[in-house]
C-alpha cells in the first residue's frame, strides 16, 4: 500500500469542515473523557457534542469508533535540525514525522548552524516555505550562539514567536548568567528551558556511571551532574517572581526531588520526561549500540522507577520525546566518538501506551495529559492543547490496543537512529489532524 | 514488548572473533590455554600459510604488536602492519572504512588496537572475518588475560581456588577487566586493591565474588598471584592523585611480597614503571615472572589466532 501517496490525497481535499464520529474524547485541560462528536470548521473547533447531536452535514466524516479523540499532541522538544543540517532533518520531514506521531505541535530547540539566537532565524523557521506540515513553535537560543556568555534579545525574539528560551545542547552554567536569564525572562513572561548537565562532570563521558560503564569500559555521568543543576535553577527560579524554569529531559531520582521541592514553593518549575528514559536503562546499551546513546544518558533501574512514579503522580509536566536526528555516518561509529540523541517522534505514544498504560497502569486520560494539558501549561500556546469550542482543531486520534510493530526503515523522519527498530509495541496513532486538516492517516 | 529481540537483531560479531574474556565460557578458556601449551615459536608449524593477518594498531604498542605479528609468522602467515599515524585514517578515514579496506586488501583477520572501547566489536559487527581485540580503551584486553592465565599455569598445577590480588590502576585497566573476568570463569579468587580514584567500588559488579580493599597489605596477605598495574598517566583524565601518596600506601615493594605466599609469582602487564606501582627490587625478584610474561605471549598468540581462523590443531 502506498501511504505516501493516500496521505497526499488526504491532505489535497482541505475539507472546509470534518466531523469526527463515534470516538472517545479525552481532553484532560477540559476535565473530558466521554463519548463526544467533534466538529471542526475553517481551522477551528467549531462544535463538541454528544454522538449524533450534532445538526448539519459536514464535508468529511471520519469514523472513531473504538478510538480516543484527542486534542493534538505537544511535544516541547525536537531537534528539527533546520538551519544548516538538512542531511539529518529538515523542518519538513521533521513535521512529517512528528504527524505520524500524532504531534501537531511541535517546539524545536534552537542548536542548530546557525544558533538561533535572532529573531530573523526565529522567523525563518515558521516560514511557510519550510514546508511543515504540523506546527512549530521555535525555542530561541537564551545566549548568543549558545556560548553561554551574553543573553540574546528575549524582547525581540519573543515578538518574533520564539515560546521559550533554551540553550539546549548546553547548559546555562555560570550563576549569573543564568540568574540574569530567568531575571529577563520572568519580566516577559517567557519560559526558560535547562538542560540539566553540570558538563564539567561528564567531560569524555559517554554514557550514564555505573555497572554498565564500568564493563564497557566507558566514563559515565553521574546523577550528581544533572541534580546539582536542578537544584541550583529551582534555587535561582524562586529570586524572581513569575519566573518558569523548565527541566528538560529529566533523567535522575535526585532531580526529581529538586523539582517537587520547586514545585512545593511559589516558584513555577516543569519538567518533562523522554519515552527513552522511562522505557528504557544503561544496561540496554549491551555491547556499545550507539542508538541507545544520548544525552542526558540512560540511566540506572532505580532512576527509571522513580520516573515512573513522577509521572503517575504528576510531578512530571509532560512527555517529550528529545527527537534527535542523525546520519548514519555520525552514528555507526566507535561508541564514544557516535553523537548523543535518538529520534523518537514517531514512537512516543505507543512507548507510553506500552510501558506506561500496560505495564504499568497508568490512565489513559494521564497520558493524553502529558502529551496535551501537561506541555501546555510549559509553554503558552494559545488555543492549543485542549479541544474546547473556538481552539485550533488540532486533534489526535489513537487506537489504544493496536498492536504494531514499528519499522525505523519506514520513518518519515530523514534519519533511523533508533533504538526501537523492530519493537511490538501496543497503541497507534491513526490520524492527526492540525489546523483541520488531515496530516497523517495510518 | 520484545527487548532481547532487538539486541539479537544488531549484526553478530563475525564468527571467531576474541573480543573480550567476557563472552567466553570457563571451556573455551582452558582450551585456549591448553592449546598455547602446544605452540612453540621457536618450532614454527605452519597452521596458516596463505592466510593474511592485518596489525591494525591505533596506539602505541610494543610488546602486543610484535608478539601478534612474531606469532602470525611463526605460522606462515603473511602479516602487514597498518598504524594509525602515516595511514589514511590520518585523512580522517572512518574506522569501518578502514576496516572494509582491509577486507578488500584480502585479510583473513584482523588484530586492532585502538584507544577507544567498543572499536573492535564495532568492527567485527561490520566484518566476515574474525576480529582479534588486542586492547581496547579501558575495556578489554584479552590476548594479555589469557597469556597471564598461562604463565601462572606453567608454576601452578591449576587455575581453580587461586588467591589473586589485583593492585593499581584497575578503573582504567583494560588489563584488569579482561583479567578478573577470566579470573572469575575459571574459579579463582580476587581481591581488588587501590585508592577509590583508582578503584571505584563499582567495579565489584563485574564478576561474582570479587574483594576490595584499600589496604595494600590485606590484598597480598597469603596471596598465590600479585598482578601489578600501571597507574595509567595517560588516561587520568582529570583525576589527581597524588603519586607521593600512592606509593606510599599501594606501590608493590618487597616487604610486602614477603606477606603474600612463599611461592607467591608477582605479575605485570608492562609496561612498568619503577618506582611507580612498584619497586624496581620486585620488578626483578625470583618470584618476578614479568619477563616470562612477554615470552609466553607469543605462544598464547599463535593459540589465539590459529583458533579465531580454525586452523587449531
Amino acid at each position: 500500500m502506498n501511504q505516501g501517496a493516500m496521505n497526499q490525497g488526504a491532505m489535497n481535499q482541505r475539507a472546509r469542515s470534518l466531523l469526527i464520529k463515534g470516538g472517545r474524547v479525552i481532553d484532560p485541560a477540559a476535565g473530558v473523557d466521554a463519548p463526544l462528536d467533534v466538529l471542526m470548521r475553517d481551522g477551528r473547533v467549531a462544535e463538541i457534542m454528544p454522538s449524533n447531536k450534532i445538526r448539519g452535514a459536514a464535508d468529511e466524516k471520519f469514523d472513531a469508533r473504538g478510538l480516543i479523540v484527542a486534542p493534538g499532541f505537544i511535544d516541547l522538544h525536537v531537534h528539527l535540525r533546520e538551519p544548516g543540517q538538512s542531511y539529518k532533518e529538515t523542518i519538513a520531514s521533521g513535521a512529517a514525522a512528528a504527524a505520524a506521531g500524532g504531534f501537531t505541535s511541535i517546539c524545536c530547540m534552537p542548536n542548530t548552524h546557525p544558533v538561533v539566537d535572532s529573531p530573523e532565524w526565529v522567523t525563518w523557521i515558521q516560514q511557510a516555505g519550510r514546508g511543515a506540515i504540523v506546527n512549530v513553535f521555535p525555542i530561541a537560543a537564551a545566549t548568543k550562539a549558545s556560548k553561554g556568555a551574553v543573553l540574546t534579545d528575549f524582547r525581540g525574539l519573543q515578538r518574533a514567536g520564539a515560546v521559550a528560551v533554551s540553550d539546549d545542547g548546553k547548559p546555562i552554567l555560570g550563576n549569573d548568567i543564568m540568574r540574569e536569564t530567568l531575571r529577563l525572562a520572568s519580566e516577559l513572561n517567557l519560559p526558560v528551558i535547562q538542560h540539566a548537565e553540570d558538563t564539567r562532570m561528564t567531560e569524555h563521558c559517554s554514557m550514564n556511571d555505573g555497572p554498565t560503564s564500568f564493563r564497557l569500559g566507558l566514563r559515565g555521568m553521574k546523577t550528581a551532574a544533572e541534580a546539582s543543576v536542578v537544584e541550583r535553577d529551582v534555587q535561582l527560579a524562586q529570586q524572581f517572581s513569575g519566573a518558569r524554569l523548565h527541566v528538560a529531559h529529566l533523567s535522575t531520582a535526585d532531580a526529581l526531588k529538586a523539582v517537587r521541592r520547586g514545585k512545593r514553593s511559589k516558584a513555577r518549575i516543569t519538567c518533562e520526561v523522554t519515552p527513552h528514559h522511562f522505557s528504557l536503562t544503561d544496561v540496554d546499551v549491551a555491547e556499545y549500540d550507539s542508538n541507545f546513546k544520548m544525552n542526558p544518558p540512560l540511566r540506572s533501574a532505580s532512576d527509571r522507577e522513580a520516573i515512573l512514579v513522577a509521572l503517575a503522580d504528576g510531578t512530571v509536566d509532560a512527555i517529550a520525546t528529545d527527537h534527535a536526528p542523525h546520519a548514519p555516518h555520525e552514528k555507526i561509529v566507535e561508541f564514544e566518538r557516535a553523537l548523543f540523541g535518538i529520534t523518537g517522534l514517531e514512537t512516543a505514544l505507543a512507548l507510553a501506551i506500552t510501558r506506561l498504560h500496560r505495564d504499568h497502569r497508568i490512565p489513559l486520560t494521564r497520558i493524553v495529559e502529558l502529551f496535551t494539558a501537561g506541555p501546555g501549561r510549559v509553554v503558552d500556546l494559545k488555543g492549543r492543547g485542549s479541544l474546547a469550542r473556538g481552539n485550533y482543531a488540532d486533534v489526535t486520534i489513537f487506537d489504544p490496543k493496536k498492536r504494531w510493530t514499528f519499522e525505523a526503515a519506514k520513518s518519515r523522519s530523514k534519519s533511523r537512529n533508533t533504538p526501537f527498530d523492530g519493537w511490538q509495541l501496543t497503541g497507534k496513532v491513526v490520524a492527526t489532524i492540525a489546523g483541520g486538516k488531515i496530516v497523517y492517516r495510518a | 514488548m520484545h527487548h532481547s529481540h532487538c539486541i539479537e537483531e544488531m549484526n553478530k560479531p563475525a564468527r571467531g572473533s576474541l573480543l573480550g574474556i567476557e563472552h567466553l565460557d570457563g571451556g573455551e578458556i582452558l582450551g585456549l590455554l591448553k592449546l598455547a601449551r602446544r605452540m612453540n615459536p621457536m618450532k614454527p608449524r605452519p597452521l596458516l600459510r596463505g592466510k593474511r593477518v592485518l596489525l591494525l594498531f591505533y596506539e602505541p604498542s610494543t610488546r602486543t604488536r610484535s608478539s601478534f605479528e612474531i606469532a602470525a609468522k611463526s605460522m606462515a602467515a603473511m602479516t602487514t602492519l597498518v598504524l594509525s599515524s602515516g595511514s589514511s585514517i590520518e585523512k580522517g578515514e572512518s574506522l569501518l572504512d578502514t576496516a572494509y579496506t582491509l577486507r578488500a586488501l584480502g585479510a583473513d583477520l584482523i588484530v586492532v588496537r585502538h584507544p577507544l572501547a567498543g572499536a573492535p566489536a564495532l568492527m567485527a559487527r561490520h566484518l566476515d572475518i574474525p576480529v582479534v581485540n588486542a586492547g581496547d580503551g579501558m575495556h578489554e584486553h584479552p590476548s594479555q588475560a589469557l597469556l597471564d592465565a598461562y604463565t601462572i599455569l606453567r608454576h601452578k598445577k591449576t587455575l581453580k581456588g587461586l588467591q589473586v590480588a589485583i593492585v593499581g590502576d584497575v578503573y582504567h585497566s583494560r588489563v584488569a577487566r579482561s583479567a578478573i573476568h577470566l579470573s572469575a570463569k575459571v574459579g579463582a579468587r580476587v581481591t581488588l586493591c587501590g585508592p577509590p580514584e583508582l578503584l571505584p567500588e563499582v567495579a565489584t559488579t563485574l564478576a561474582p565474588g570479587l574483594h576490595i580493599t584499600r589496604t595494600a597489605e590485606d590484598a597480598v596477605r597469603g596471596a598465590d598471584v600479585i598482578m601489578v598495574l600501571r597507574v595509567q598517566k595517560e588516561r587520568l583524565a582529570g583525576v589527581k592523585i597524588s603519586l607521593q601518596n600512592y606509593t606510599e600506601r599501594y606501590q608493590v615493594t618487597m616487604s610486602r611480597v614477603k606477606l603474600a605466599k612463599r611461592d607467591a609469582m608477582v605479575m605485570h602487564p608492562g609496561p612498568i614503571i619503577r618506582g611507580l606501582e612498584l619497586t624496581s627490587e620486585v620488578a626483578d625478584c625470583p618470584q618476578s615472572v614479568i619477563v616470562e610474561e612477554v615470552r609466553n605471549g607469543v605462544s598464547m598468540r599463535m593459540a589465539i589466532l590459529s583458533k579465531a581462523l580454525g586452523r587449531a590443531r
